[in-house]
């Protein structure tokens, strides 16, 4: 009981991030909303950046912070890809009044 | 100037002769369809043609020459070979692409040439009409150049080529009208039983290469004359003389003769020829009757250096020739298709060419070989026009004799030199079958090979005799049936000539059916001092086929034996009253048309005989019993077995199956939608991760160099094996409890050998989970002492 509240280690970081990734995996390959599908993208690029900080924190000295600017980057990339993924979403959604991705199969064939 | 220094765009001359009508058939089979009917067939002849004037100047050069000059003629040299090229090497066996002319080979040539190309001239108004025509003379071309090769042949597989080139070119003709089933299985069926006998020809073949090493024919030659010597014991004592004891030359002999049995339709092989006539008529001439079927003839004259050591394969040459001749003959009686009577004809007069080639008479085999070539090809030249002509009256049967009759008014010429042709062929005076067939009949008259029973060459005589009467009785049947009496139908009533291109080859054809007897007059005594020319024949081929039996080494016997003039001379009449006397009764049977003594004939005493014959002595239903069905039997199971259920069910729907089942699991990835896809990528990825061993177990590497000992630690890839803090146990402890608050070991470590105990221990931390692995290795021993040299210590030990 006490290891679990008190003594966090590395281990539990990289669980958290296994499991917030295999969410994000599971609502990619499940869900046929666009929107929801970002949402679990952002939610794959968020766990890896846990798995980052933690492995930062696990071997480097703390003044090094290679892997804190990976997550940086990593940050600044799902923004922009939330962005544009959204404005696409909107696009789609006034042109064909449904961002369900089954039906966008105008380019099939 | 040689003739062998002959040549035309850098090759030999020689070898231009069979390369022309090649050239003619592939121009004809390649390009014919695009031109027109005139230059197919000028193409065709032309090669031919030019074949034959070719033929003709290397033939006959230095025939004419000065007397006092260097001889050159064919028969004072013995001829030459010239080589295109090396063929086949493997070892010590050796196939040349080699020609050879000499005088028998010449024989050969000029008839395979003069007589193809008047039946070249004759197609080209034959087969005007017919939609096949630059194929047809595709073949006909192919055939020529095939036959050529054959004959032209300085060794045994160069002849080989010629004899399957030949049979393939007779089964493409005789199917030629292929859209009609039984043309095609004509066709399929000469194939086959040719294959019979192509078999038994290369057992010959290999047998005499494993005896003598060699199929040149030279060299088989030479070894006759000079004798080689068995290495092997099977066929006669160590090292004694290849050809001393007859058992190799019987057995090479006896097979290579099956293979002649096949290509000349001999008993029993004879089935296919026949049939044969499905193909066009001139084909049916110029192959069928006047040169491929006597190719087994010519080989047996051509390998008669070897013959003549084993009169055994000679009794069984001759006794087959003798039993076909009379067989043939007798099955020719009630036939009433034109073709097929001619057909019968010709396999009942190539064994006359046997019996004569098995008592050693081979000028005489060569002579009637040379003589039917021309009648033969007329007679069949002649049928072609009687049914070319029976066709334009209307005739849907146009080979059938029970309805002509009376078309001497209708076709004269045609009926001309059919007559001419059926005297030379009952060997009427002076026509060119008097003087062949009385060779023959006089050759076995006096025959006396060593080894055989007098009385036999007699016997063969009486036999060949009987079958000669035969030969009247048929021959003049069927043509007082075609051309005497009146018209039977109204067909033969509409009947015409033929053009000009068909006849003027049946002249020509006749002519030479008239004349070419004189080259070979009879032996007799009171002709010996006429001029050379007498004997032409003789004399020409004499240096190119064997004139003695082989007795023993360095002894030997002469074949010919001249009787006296008178017993020559009670020979020729002898046999000329047999022809009159069979024209004479077919001239009181059916010389006005069937008469009512034929109907009483059949129907009373010759019943059984007659229903023998027009059955064909049931050879084909013999055949059928012991050889089609169980060969059809056979091929139907292994057809079910082998092919249905093997291949087709095992192998090919089996593999289909399984495919299938692959692909019906790589279906369900593949819907179009990019969430399935990424299943299989995410799928991939774990599945690589799983593979991949993430759990690196950790180890030491432990070395020794003299007394120290490097100690380096692999603590495994990843995570924890980076981040693992390290403890060395030197004393081999593997309690790592007591490290627990010790500051981690340095990955490498060197001590010295006295430092360590037995074992060493590495302890390792893994900082993720949390747990102690722990890795002992025992310490190397030292390295042995290098031992001073003791090379060869336990040798000089005392």
């Amino acid at each position: 009981m006490n290891d679990i509240l008190f003594d966090v280690g590395y281990g539990h970081f990289l669980v958290l991030s296994a499991v917030l990734f295999l969410i994000g995996v599971a609502g990619v390959l499940i869900r046929r909303n666009a929107l929801i599908m970002l949402m679990s993208v952002e939610l794959m690029l968020n766990a890896g950046n846990i798995a980052l900080l933690a492995f930062s924190r696990m071997w480097a000295d703390e003044a090094a912070l290679s892997a804190h600017t990976f997550a940086l980057i990593v940050i600044g990339v799902a923004a922009a890809e939330a962005s544009v993924g959204l404005a696409i979403v909107v696009a789609v959604f006034r042109g064909r009044r449904t961002i369900d991705v089954d039906k966008l199969t105008t380019l099939r064939h | 100037m040689d003739p062998q220094s002959l040549t035309f765009l850098g090759l030999p001359a020689l070898l231009w002769i069979p390369l022309l009508p090649l050239i003619g058939a592939a121009f004809n089979l390649i390009l014919g369809r695009y031109f027109s009917k005139a230059t197919v067939g000028t193409v065709a002849v032309a090669a031919v043609f030019g074949a034959c004037v070719l033929a003709g100047i290397l033939v006959f050069w230095g025939l004419f020459q000065h007397p006092n000059d260097a001889p050159q003629a064919l028969w004072q040299t013995g001829g030459y070979t010239q080589t295109a090229w090396n063929w086949l090497e493997v070892g010590s066996f050796k196939a040349p692409l080699a020609l050879h002319l000499d005088s028998l080979s010449a024989v050969m040539i000029l008839i395979i040439t003069f007589v193809g190309t008047w039946i070249h001239i004759y197609s080209t108004g034959y087969m005007a009409h017919d939609p096949g025509f630059a194929r047809y003379f595709g073949y006909l071309n192919l055939f020529t150049g095939a036959m050529l090769i054959l004959v032209l042949a300085a060794n045994l597989p160069v002849m080989f080529i010629g004899w399957e080139g030949v049979g393939l070119c007779s089964f493409l003709l005789i199917g030629f009208w292929y859209e009609n089933d039984a043309y095609a299985y004509a066709g399929r069926k000469a194939f086959v039983v040719n294959r019979i006998g192509d078999f038994a020809f290369l057992l010959g073949m290999f047998l005499l290469f494993w005896a003598v090493k060699s199929l040149d024919f030279a060299d088989l030659d030479n070894l006759a004359a000079h004798g080689a010597t068995y290495h092997d014991t099977t066929w006669g004592p160590h090292g004694s003389q290849v050809w001393e004891h007859e058992h190799l030359t019987a057995a090479a002999g006896i097979l290579l003769f099956i293979g002649a049995c096949g290509k000349s339709a001999q008993l029993p092989l004879f089935v296919w020829l026949p049939d044969a006539m499905a193909g066009p008529t001139p084909v049916s001439a110029l192959i069928h009757a006047a040169t491929m079927v006597t190719a087994g003839v010519y080989m047996v004259c051509r390998l008669s250096f070897m013959y003549v050591t084993s009169t055994t394969a000679m009794v069984v040459i001759a006794t087959v020739g003798l039993l076909t001749a009379l067989v043939a003959a007798f099955i020719a009686f009630a036939q009433t298709d034109l073709k097929k009577v001619l057909a019968y004809s010709t396999v009942s007069q190539l064994g006359f060419m046997f019996v004569a080639a098995g008592v050693g008479a081979f000028p005489a085999a060569i002579f009637h070989l040379g003589t039917h070539a021309f009648f033969k090809a007329c007679l069949f030249l002649g049928a072609g026009s009687v049914m070319h002509g029976m066709e334009h009256g209307g005739s849907k049967t146009p080979g059938d004799i029970t309805t002509m009759g009376g078309l001497r008014k209708h076709l004269p010429i045609t009926r001309i030199t059919f007559l001419i042709s059926c005297l030379a062929i009952t060997g009427i005076f002076p026509f060119s079958g008097f003087f062949s067939k009385d060779e023959i009949l006089g050759s076995d008259w006096t025959a006396h090979p060593p080894g055989w029973p007098d009385w036999y060459g007699k016997l063969l005589w009486g036999g060949l005799l009987i079958a000669a009467l035969g030969t009247a009785l048929y021959m003049w049947r069927l043509y007082f049936l075609v051309f005497g009496g009146n018209e039977r139908s109204e067909e033969a009533k509409h009947a015409h000539e033929s053009p000009a291109s068909m006849t003027s080859a049946l002249a020509i054809l006749a002519f030479f059916a008239t004349v070419i007897g004189f080259i070979g007059l009879p032996h007799l005594r009171m002709l010996e001092h006429a001029p050379g020319a007498v004997h032409a024949l003789w004399t020409w081929l004499a240096p190119s086929v064997a004139s003695s039996w082989y007795v023993a080494p360095g002894q030997t016997m002469p074949i010919a034996s001249e009787g006296a003039d008178s017993t020559t001379l009670a020979l020729m009449v002898g046999a000329l009253s047999v022809g009159v006397l069979g024209i004479l009764a077919a001239w009181g049977l059916y010389g006005r048309g069937p008469s009512k003594t034929v109907d009483r004939l059949v129907d009373g005493p010759l019943h059984d005989a007659y229903v023998a014959s027009k059955n064909k002595l049931w050879f084909d239903e013999v055949y059928d019993v012991i050889v089609v069905r169980p060969f059809k039997l056979l091929a139907r199971g292994l057809f079910e077995i082998v092919d249905r259920f093997i291949i087709d069910t095992v192998a090919v729907n089996g593999a289909a199956f399984v495919v299938g089942l692959f692909g019906r699991l790589a279906r369900w990835f593949q819907n179009g939608q990019v969430q399935r896809y990424l299943v299989g990528v995410i799928v991939g990825a774990a599945a690589v991760f799983l593979v991949t061993d993430c759990h690196h177990h950790p180890s030491f590497d432990i070395t020794r160099t003299g007394d120290s000992i490097s100690l380096r630690a692999e603590t495994g890839a990843g995570v924890a094996g980076s981040g693992a803090k390290l403890h060395w146990h030197l004393d081999g402890s593997t309690d790592c409890s007591v490290d627990k608050d010790k500051p981690g070991d340095p990955a490498e470590l060197t001590v010295r050998a006295g430092d360590t105990g037995a074992n060493v221990t590495l302890c390792v931390e893994d900082p993720v989970e949390k747990k102690t692995l722990v890795v002992t290795r025992r310490v190397p021993d030292a390295p042995e002492p290098t031992a001073p040299a003791v090379s060869g210590g336990n040798e000089v030990k005392p």
